[in-house]
């Protein structure tokens, strides 16, 4: 090839250049052209559907206007939405039509609609492209749940649909103190382990620092690595742990100190006292590759029993269902005692409602995106849900008597476990610069010999940084 | 014949004109609005915001850390691809000898000339993909393995901050040496083959017969090679995001201002912020543009 090119000393090198230089301008308005649609933005409401409210009727829907839902494709599937709850709305509204598609990229499909006023009616605004909630309420974008929350429960009969969740779904959902999100899977997080391989070696799950410690040096010893989490694109799964050993040390106020991005918040010294205690796990008990390693490939290796303690959500079993070899049993524990004088019991977990669904308030018909969630909330529909994900939902008891896997049990007796005392913190979804931050820092403690005071200073310089910024919105809880 | 001659101009001249206009111009003009208003993408409107984006900008210790890995990028990457490319296309074409009065390349070297384009065939993401699994931190990379078997490392190539920048630059040359390699194969094959007798028979070797023939009669496509690798340097975003730990990082230490002006609009939904950044970035490319045409500006010796 190329053997006789005459032509390309000949090619003018001035037009040449400038030529090139024009083909590198081209990756410049990227920005711009996701923007395409703005411009004379007319803040108008289509006409919205509503119909009388009546006892089967609460939130007054028009029972023949169609409804369109828009469902993440991710590690929850699509089924729960097409065998469950569009049955049951339908059941309801015979006369409606249910648009119902699917997307893995949320914020691709959507962003124009909603930026051209022509917004689905209900989203599962969800995965690693979902569109920043704090955005599309300060927008005015979702509709308010109020009603949705104050309405009788579709099947559990005496009851509204506030008080058929479990404490906190509610408050996961509100921004400024009005509900704007329905946050529906039950996610608990703890320390994943074998329960097989921990009953056959006679090792005992830890409930203080010294027997984490003592417990981690066998394993060492072993030659087991103690604990494990992927510095390459999962750093959260960490600070949640270390998070949640702050708010056991000091009380789960020091996480809302932080979310309310209060002065000093994060040089508490729960959260040094935490980091301190995490900082020496990292530097006796871990394994410098994992800094350089994805999610996927630590959790195999922890499959293949190469790690004994992996923090993550009570996703993970489902994750791992197809590397997971038959004699793997997953069982999780909560994190450990750091002192002895925690102020929070061992017990005491990270729980959160995650997966978040909303009705657009400027769609066609907002009133009945809130009713499709009605029946989302429903016993029935909460139950086969957690039958086709193997998740939990936050409408209390509707996993009673299902039985699922032995981690989904795991799981859930470390919420019965825990009872009152699961926390949850809302400053990641709320201000996403904390978080990259967050776990830039954390690698750092956990990795690369960082220390508790400079994680620390880390995280309140960007939270004074955030709460400085006029351009960020910011939230209280 | 004359008077039908612009209809004719104009009939082929507006589709491509107004597609530019579309895609490129319009886009253009609305990153330079977009830059002074604040947006979040997700309704209509969008306040006002004068110049504060540009302030923050200023102030913004990431984005001055994307500017300086651009720096290190443009300094190094073509540098250094640039010199392995003349190296191999030098082997390639004259560095054989001569045989039979005639003067050829390597033994293989039209085997060599094809092998070295395939990386040049594969999309950035699959090289990226691949070069993960080379750099892996554990026994199971290709580099730490080799490494661990004479008891070295683990070395932490991505996940070293030291490290991290360098070895996706090294990944960015390993894919461009081949095209410059055709670049300047092509440009040797049109050097007059009696320059080289002649230099033959005075005596040369094969390394003064480089720099005092080769080079000297090439430096037109290399300084094309110069600005073709320049702009690159102001690019590497998919590279970047699909090869470094936690996206430009770690610790950030790998972020170019593609991966920021992608993260500042999509992740934080700050359009306004992320447009700033494109405006900077515009600039930033326009000035190279500028420098690299006015400092090639010099007379090439005609053949």
């Amino acid at each position: 090839m190329s053997e006789s090119p005459e032509h390309v000393p000949s090619l003018d090198r001035r037009s040449l250049l400038g030529r090139a230089a024009a083909a590198g301008l081209l990756a410049v308005p990227a920005a711009g052209l996701l923007s395409a649609c703005l411009g004379s933005g007319e803040d108008d409401k289509p006409d919205q559907a509503t119909g009388e409210k009546s006892a089967t009727n609460p939130l007054g829907v028009k029972e023949d206007a169609p409804l369109e839902v828009v469902i993440f494709n991710g590690g929850l599937g699509t089924k729960y939405a097409t065998d469950v709850h569009i049955p049951s709305y339908k059941k309801l509204f015979p006369k409606a039509e249910v648009k119902y598609s699917q997307t893995e990229e949320i914020s691709t499909v959507l962003q124009p609609r909603f930026t051209s006023n022509n917004p689905p009616d209900m989203v599962n605004n969800s995965g690693s492209k979902l569109m920043d909630m704090g955005a599309l309420v300060q927008a005015g974008q979702a509709a308010d749940l109020t009603d949705l929350f104050d309405a009788p429960s579709l099947d559990i009969s005496g009851q509204k649909v506030k008080d058929t969740l479990l404490p906190g779904t509610i408050e996961q959902g509100s921004y400024d103190g009005k509900p704007y999100a329905l946050n529906y899977a039950y996610t608990v997080f703890g320390m994943w382990y074998d329960s097989a391989a921990f009953q056959k070696n006679g090792w005992t799950v830890p409930k203080t620092w010294a027997e984490f410690t003592a417990l981690a040096d066998k394993l060492k010893a072993a030659g087991i690595t103690p604990y494990a989490y992927a510095g390459a694109n999962a750093a959260y799964y960490q600070y949640l742990v270390i998070l949640t050993s702050a708010a056991k040390i000091g009380g789960a106020d020091i996480l809302k100190n932080i979310d309310n991005l209060e002065d000093g918040a994060w040089k508490n010294d729960a959260v040094k006292k935490a980091a301190t205690a995490w900082a020496e796990i990292g530097a006796k008990y871990m394994n410098k590759a994992h800094l350089g390693q994805k999610h996927t490939e630590v959790q195999l290796q922890h499959n293949q029993g190469k790690i004994a303690f992996y923090p993550s959500g009570s996703w993970l079993e489902n994750e791992q269902a197809k590397d997971t070899p038959p004699t793997f049993k997953y069982a999780v524990a909560p994190i450990p005692s750091v002192t002895t004088s925690d102020k929070v019991p061992v017990t005491g977990i990270y729980a959160a409602a995650g997966e978040m669904y909303f009705a657009a308030s400027k769609g066609k018909n907002p009133q009945g995106g809130k009713e499709y969630l009605r029946h989302m909330l429903s016993k029935e529909g909460a139950k086969g849900f957690t039958q086709l994900t193997k998740v939990m939902t936050v409408v209390k008891g509707a996993a009673d008597g299902l039985e699922i896997s032995p981690g989904f049990a795991s799981g859930n007796d470390l919420a019965k476990a825990a009872g009152s005392d699961a926390f949850s913190y809302r400053w990641p979804d709320w201000y996403k610069k904390m978080d990259d931050e967050c776990r830039s820092a954390t690698n750092e403690l956990m990795f690369q010999g960082g220390t508790a005071d400079k994680f620390c200073d880390r995280m309140q310089k960007v939270a004074d940084d955030v709460k400085k910024d006029s351009s960020i919105q910011k939230f209280k809880r | 014949m004359r008077r039908g001659k612009y209809p004719f101009v104009i009939g082929f001249l507006i589709a491509p004109v107004t597609l530019y206009v579309v895609f490129v111009i319009y886009p253009y003009i609305q990153t330079f609005y977009l830059a002074t208003r604040n947006w979040r993408g997700v309704s209509a409107q969008s306040t006002p915001a004068g110049m504060d984006n540009f302030v923050r900008l200023f102030h913004d210790e990431v984005f001055w850390k994307a500017v300086k890995h651009h720096g290190i990028l443009l300094l190094v990457m073509p540098l250094v691809t640039i010199v392995i490319a003349l190296f191999f296309a030098f082997l390639l074409n004259v560095g054989g000898g001569t045989r039979g009065g005639e003067l050829r390349g390597i033994w293989g070297s039209k085997v060599y000339r094809v092998v070295f384009f395939f990386p040049q065939i594969l999309a950035v993401v699959i090289i990226g993909v691949i070069f993960g699994r080379v750099f892996s931190p554990d026994d199971s990379g290709l580099l730490n393995g080799v490494l661990g078997a004479v008891g070295v490392g683990p070395v932490l190539f991505l996940a070293d901050p030291n490290l991290a920048l360098y070895s996706i630059i090294g990944v960015l040359v390993w894919q461009a040496v081949g095209f410059y390699v055709v670049l300047f194969s092509a440009g040797m094959a049109s050097i007059p083959k009696d320059i080289y007798e002649a230099a033959l028979l005075d005596g040369a070797s094969a390394t003064s017969m480089f720099f005092k023939v080769t080079l000297p009669l090439l430096w037109d496509t290399v300084q094309v090679a110069w600005v073709y690798l320049g702009i690159a340097a102001f690019d590497a975003f998919a590279i970047v995001q699909v090869m470094s730990v936690d996206q430009g990082g770690p610790d950030k230490a790998t972020t170019v201002l593609g991966l920021e002006i992608y993260r500042n609009a999509i992740t934080y939904s700050q359009f306004g912020y992320a447009s700033a950044m494109g405006v900077a970035l515009f600039f930033l490319t326009i000035t190279f543009a500028a420098l690299t045409l006015r400092v090639t500006r010099r007379e090439t010796i005609e053949l």
